[in-house]
């Protein structure tokens, strides 16, 4: 399976782009880390790719065939979508909430079944998160809503999972254990796209990375080769120093020798 | 596999708990003829009259019983039901729709409109049944100009909406004040408060059959579509991103509930925090899953109303407003809930 947009010209009016010339494609197994900074666009590409807002120009492919025209319960049982935990404002089961990830699957006026249900027990399973579905939703920790959030997408047994920024508010242990999950996630042949602003994460779990700057791309390409010094100096305006640490990487993702860290100077 | 079972017993649990409310539903329903300041009409009494209509039975009740039972108290515990599970049906789903539960079905401007459209035909010397249709007819207009409006905004949607709808019901405030200043003061002006006020002791069979019509449109889509509320109570981009149809689904949702409301609204006054109140009591002992929530709503804002009614008939000589009663008696309620706080698991 890849996933792709070509030629993507992505915004909120067609005479106000956003984002213009976007060309990258992700195959099964992959990750893409997009970096940017703030107000670079990532969340507008985002909504593009999940159809929110319309795409201005270019196609979005799914194995060559557009999905402009695909129903939104097509599009949700190809990609699942992973937002920032957030509170909602009623007080759902930790299992309602994933069993909504079964909706595009569902006629327009049943609810989930036993093999929703049954569905939806394989997502808790393959995240190890048992122990919080008899809990309510709202009163799981950051990391944990992430986790149900992630089981909710895949009880969509999509092909693509984008995620925004799954690791923006969660504590060091909780972002490695989000990390880790969807390391796994793309090892089972998942598609990944998610953002991220730490560029560590993308030389840690990354095979691609998509650089955003100036309403187009900066750059794209293995971590490895395009997230440099220079990049980051463009990107953020700060001057790092990226450093080979000598350890070798768990994840063969970005086939390195070893892992490499940003250190900022300025 | 305790995982399991403590799921299993959950749902057992919920089971029982919706029979506590049908159970208190049906010995309300039944109770109900012996409220009003016709006394003695014994339970047994009421069902053979009721088991007489379908097929004669032999009862040596007085004739005067029959008229109580079926012209007088029938028509109204019915209406009661009926306006009742109406109102907290389409709060649920209004709930749900604007994700925020602090919202009733009047926050469109049904009821605001529904009360323009009543004292305007009151104003005019209409008869009792135009103006339940121009209250019916205005209350739908309020709430197709809030949406208008709202579409036009450039906001998150339902937010949007619910701006425009604070400013179409003070609008149509305003004009309800505008009928009452200009009214003959000694005979429309206190008929125009009254019907504001809302009651039901005028109601007849006739009233609520016509009421029927527009009730069932709008709450089977609703208690069909009941599941998607979920989904779509998360926001607008995850119920999208999760198949959902939202712009669609929202119209469909705010059109059968606002059916709901000018129905409930055209026939039995204003009527008020039934909508707001009920919700919040069935989360309490039912949960949030709008599965099994809508379907406890209607039935305990069925017995809550007729609850009310009972009482606005019978505490004291006078009939008390149903309108000031379910005030009186919601918003303490509803506060007693928020400090409380819980919802059931």
């Amino acid at each position: 399976m890849v996933f792709a947009l070509k030629n993507g010209v992505c915004g909120y009016a067609p005479n106000k782009p956003i984002l213009k010339d976007i060309n990258f494609d992700v195959s099964s197994g992959e990750v893409l880390c997009i970096l940017g900074a703030n107000g670079a666009g990532k969340s507008t590409l985002f909504k593009s790719m999940l159809g929110l807002i319309p795409i201005l120009n270019g196609v979005l492919t799914v194995d060559n065939e557009s999905i402009a025209g695909w129903s939104r319960a097509e599009i949700a049982r190809t990609i699942g979508y992973i937002p920032q935990a957030n509170n909602p404002p009623f007080s759902y089961s930790v299992l309602d909430v994933i069993l909504m990830g079964r909706t595009a699957y569902l006629g327009l006026f049943a609810s989930p079944k036993k093999e929703d249900e049954e569905i939806a027990e394989d997502a808790i399973r393959q995240l190890n998160i048992s122990r919080l579905v008899d809990k309510r939703y709202q009163e799981l920790s950051g990391g944990e809503k992430q986790l149900v959030l992630i089981a909710r997408a895949l009880a969509q047994l999509p092909k693509i999972l984008i995620m925004d920024e799954p690791t923006a508010a969660l504590d060091f242990g909780n972002q490695q254990m989000v990390l880790n999950q969807i390391h796994k996630l793309s090892q089972n042949g998942l598609s990944i796209i998610m953002a991220s602003h730490f560029p560590d994460h993308a030389f840690l779990y990354s095979h691609k990375a998509l650089l955003l700057k100036d309403g187009g791309i900066y750059s794209v390409g293995r971590p490895n080769d395009v997230i440099t010094e220079e990049s980051l100096r463009d990107l953020y305006a700060v001057e790092t120093k990226i450093i080979n640490t000598g350890i070798q990487p768990r994840y063969a993702a970005t086939d390195a020798s070893d892992i490499k860290i940003c250190v900022p100077l300025s | 596999m305790n995982q399991n079972a403590t799921r299993l017993g959950k749902k057992k649990l919920l089971r029982v708990k919706m029979s506590v409310i049908i159970a208190v539903f049906i010995v309300l329903f039944f109770g109900s003829f012996n409220f009003g300041r016709y006394d003695g009409i014994s339970l047994w009494n009421v069902v053979l009259i009721f088991v007489n209509k379908v097929f004669p039975v032999h009862g040596d009740w007085p004739k005067s019983f029959e008229t109580v039972v079926l012209y007088i108290r029938f028509p109204r515990i019915i209406a009661a039901v009926l306006i009742g599970g109406a109102l907290a049906l389409a709060g649920t789903s209004y709930q749900a729709v604007f994700k925020n539960p602090l919202v009733s079905p009047d926050i469109l401007g049904a009821s605001a409109g529904a009360s323009f459209g009543a004292a305007l035909a009151i104003f005019n010397s209409f008869g009792a049944v135009w103006v339940q249709i121009s209250a019916f007819i205005m209350s739908l207009i309020a709430v197709g100009c809030s949406c208008f409006v709202g579409g036009r905004i450039k906001r998150d949607p339902s937010l949007a909406l619910i701006l425009s709808g604070i400013f179409v019901s003070s609008l149509a405030s305003a004009l309800v004040s505008l009928m009452k200043f200009l009214a003959d003061p000694l005979d429309k002006l206190p008929t125009i408060t009254f019907w504001l006020l809302g009651t039901l002791s005028n109601i007849t069979l006739t009233d609520i059959t016509w009421a029927l019509i527009p009730m069932a449109v709008g709450a089977v889509p609703l208690i069909l579509l009941r599941w998607r509320l979920n989904v779509l109570s998360m926001g607008d981009d995850e119920a999208k991103a999760l198949g959902i149809e939202t712009k669609r689904l929202r119209f469909v949702v705010i059109l059968c509930s606002t059916i709901l409301t000018a129905a409930s609204i055209s026939i039995g006054g204003l009527i008020g925090w039934v909508g707001l109140v009920i919700p919040h009591l069935a989360r309490t002992i039912v949960g949030s899953n709008n599965k099994i929530l809508i379907p406890a709503a209607i039935i305990i804002g069925g017995s809550f109303l007729l609850l009310v009614d009972n009482f606005a008939r019978s505490l004291s000589s006078v009939e008390i407003p149903l309108g000031v009663l379910t005030a009186i008696v919601g918003a303490p309620f509803f506060i007693t809930l928020m400090l409380r706080g819980k919802e059931a698991s």
